[in-house]
């Protein structure tokens, strides 16, 4: 009894950066994985990937202009995110170019305009490690705006729940009854941004996005409504981020990749024995209930 | 006809000054040997050996991190028309090699830690070797060295420069130890963010710990920063030091859990520019124990 204390709370009990980097992984999960289902539902896993390298260059351009502080590397990558986004959503709709394509172009201009401006500057400490924070470096400032997000997060997406569902299940129906589509779609998107940005700061490099995919993949094998999987994917995260820490804590896995490889994990016990669709279940489905 | 005069006597003063020049030009670049180093420190030590006769230009500048240099086009044109690459070696550039290969240069490449007997890691080995000051006189040796085969008329000037910068390394020396000897032997204990000063830490008798290994790339994990907090708490280390290559926010958190002070900023792998702490090798020795005594010592900084 007292082994399993020591190996799971006493971590926690006893240094406060294991607490902080706890508080920070719930609240990211809290705000990501529900994005993390609609990305999927509406086919734009992807999308997290490409948007992530658009945000990079902005974030690292606002560390180039005032050094390690945190909110203009916010503000830098929510500017680039969001132009990205909205000059892709503007011209996919304008022209016959699909959105993906749209937004890989922008992204990949947005990259190679943030190399070209980071290199001019001369700099050539490695910015991956020094602008993105370290899931075990949450200062009061990182947690405060981690969870500021969140919490925006949860309220505009309770404000765009309905159109955003019926968009995903039936665009065609929404936009025979109302105009909300596209200011839905918008506010979507500048949330994905806000999300990554926040998981920039907890997990450090790309792996913001693995808290916000993971997660939504393990819920689709568990439920088939989009409340289930929304539940079933933050609990999903917030299991992983305990989980992880817990993992980087006893064996020295650094504990960002830590976290997405308890995921990772999940995923793949939710593909063999998940309750919708898990490969087990479809090679031996239950007996047919009998009259 | 003044007039004419005027300007006939001007075309043939700029003739005259056009021909100077093209005849002093090629003569100059003749003159002055271009070396490469591969990070600001061994820079610093090129100039001091090799003083006006030698043109000194560094890859990895002031205040960047050679660990994880990627580096640019224009950095294969400079090694290619290089006539000395001056490497550190022990692994600490891992990608020059094929920088030096692609550039199609063929400048001699030194290795500035030849000689040098490495500590190890295990299966690594340390290559912050330059933090020693014994090391560092050797550094100043094989360049000195080098310089003085690529131009052997210019060998005595190499030789005496070098002989007048060991000496004033052998005074920082004497310093170090002056400084060291201020700290309580029970409190010669140092956290910095990576495991640069493994030298420094044998040759001078003080003990340093970092979250980071040898190198920056590594990442921590919460193990490491709790054993790191545990250490600090059980020794009652007074003090936590910054680095200026490295991510600030891992020290400052375990600063805010120890209650250690943030004793200031260290420069382990790179000089600051001319108006920073440390824009020469000695300037960093010296600002790096000054700090050190002065956390360690209880005394506050005077700067």
């Amino acid at each position: 009894m007292l082994g399993i204390y020591d190996a799971l709370i006493a971590p926690f009990t006893e240094f406060e950066f294991m607490r902080r980097a706890l508080a920070g992984v719930i609240a990211l999960a809290l705000g990501g994985a529900p994005i993390g289902v609609f990305l999927m539902l509406r086919r734009m896993s992807l999308v997290g990937d490409a948007m992530a390298h658009a945000i990079l260059p902005g974030a690292a351009i606002g560390f180039l202009i005032s050094g390690l502080n945190l909110f203009a590397m916010t503000f830098g990558g929510l500017i680039a995110g969001f132009a990205v986004a909205i000059l892709a959503g503007i011209v996919a709709r304008i022209t016959e170019l699909k959105e993906d394509a749209s937004l890989a172009a922008f992204y990949l201009v947005s990259l190679a305009l943030g190399v070209t401006i980071v290199s001019i500057k001369g700099t050539n400490i490695d910015l991956l490690h020094v602008l993105f924070g370290n899931i075990l470096a949450m200062d009061d400032q990182t947690l405060l705006v981690i969870a500021f997000n969140a919490t925006v997060t949860l309220i505009v997406l309770a404000v765009i729940y309905r159109p955003l569902v019926i968009e995903c299940v039936d665009p065609v129906f929404l936009r025979t009854v109302s105009r909300a589509g596209a200011p839905a779609h918008l506010a979507f998107l500048a949330l994905v941004v806000i999300n990554l940005v926040n998981g920039f700061h907890a997990l450090g490099t790309l792996l913001a996005v693995g808290l916000m995919i993971l997660p939504a993949s393990i819920a689709k094998f568990w439920s088939r409504d989009i409340t289930g999987m929304i539940c079933i994917a933050v609990a999903g995260a917030i299991v992983s981020g305990y989980a992880g820490l817990v993992l980087s804590f006893q064996t020295k896995v650094p504990s960002g990749p830590a976290i997405i490889l308890v995921t990772a994990v999940l995923y793949v016990l939710s593909i063999l024995f998940g309750k919708v669709g898990g490969l087990i279940r479809m090679m031996f489905p239950g007996k047919h209930l009998e009259a | 006809m003044t007039a004419t005069n005027q300007w006939r006597l001007c075309v043939l003063a700029i003739c005259a000054a056009t021909a100077t020049l093209m005849a002093i030009m090629p003569l100059r670049a003749q003159e002055k040997i271009q070396i490469v180093a591969s990070f600001s420190i061994l820079g610093d030590f090129a100039k001091n050996v090799g003083g006006d006769r030698v043109n000194v230009t560094t890859l990895v500048g002031p205040n960047s991190d050679v660990h994880v240099y990627t580096p640019a086009p224009a950095d294969a044109k400079k090694i290619a028309d290089a006539r000395l690459v001056i490497i550190n070696g022990l692994g600490l550039e891992g990608w020059l090699p094929r920088l030096v290969q692609s550039s199609g240069s063929k400048a001699a490449i030194v290795t500035a830690t030849t000689n040098i007997t490495p500590r190890k890691f295990g299966a690594h080995v340390d290559p912050h070797a330059w933090q020693n000051i014994a090391n560092a006189k050797t550094y100043v040796a094989n360049i000195s060295k080098a310089l003085s085969e690529a131009a052997p008329a210019d060998a005595e000037f190499f030789r005496s420069n070098a002989e007048a910068y060991r000496t004033k390394l052998d005074a920082l020396d004497e310093e170090i130890r002056l400084w060291t000897a201020q700290i309580p032997p029970e409190q010669r204990k140092v956290i910095s963010t990576h495991d640069a000063f493994g030298y420094f830490s044998s040759a001078y008798g003080l003990v340093f710990v970092a979250p980071l290994g040898v190198s920056t790339e590594s990442e921590a994990s919460a193990r490491d920063i709790a054993s790191i907090i545990t250490q600090i708490k059980t020794q009652k280390i007074p003090a936590v030091f910054l680095e200026n290559i490295s991510d600030p926010r891992l020290i400052s958190r375990i600063a805010a859990e120890t209650g250690a002070n943030i004793g200031g900023t260290l420069y382990s792998d790179s000089l600051t520019d001319e108006k920073g702490d440390a824009p020469t090798y000695i300037d960093m020795v010296r600002h790096n124990i000054r700090v050190m005594r002065n956390a360690l010592a209880g005394v506050t900084l005077r700067r």
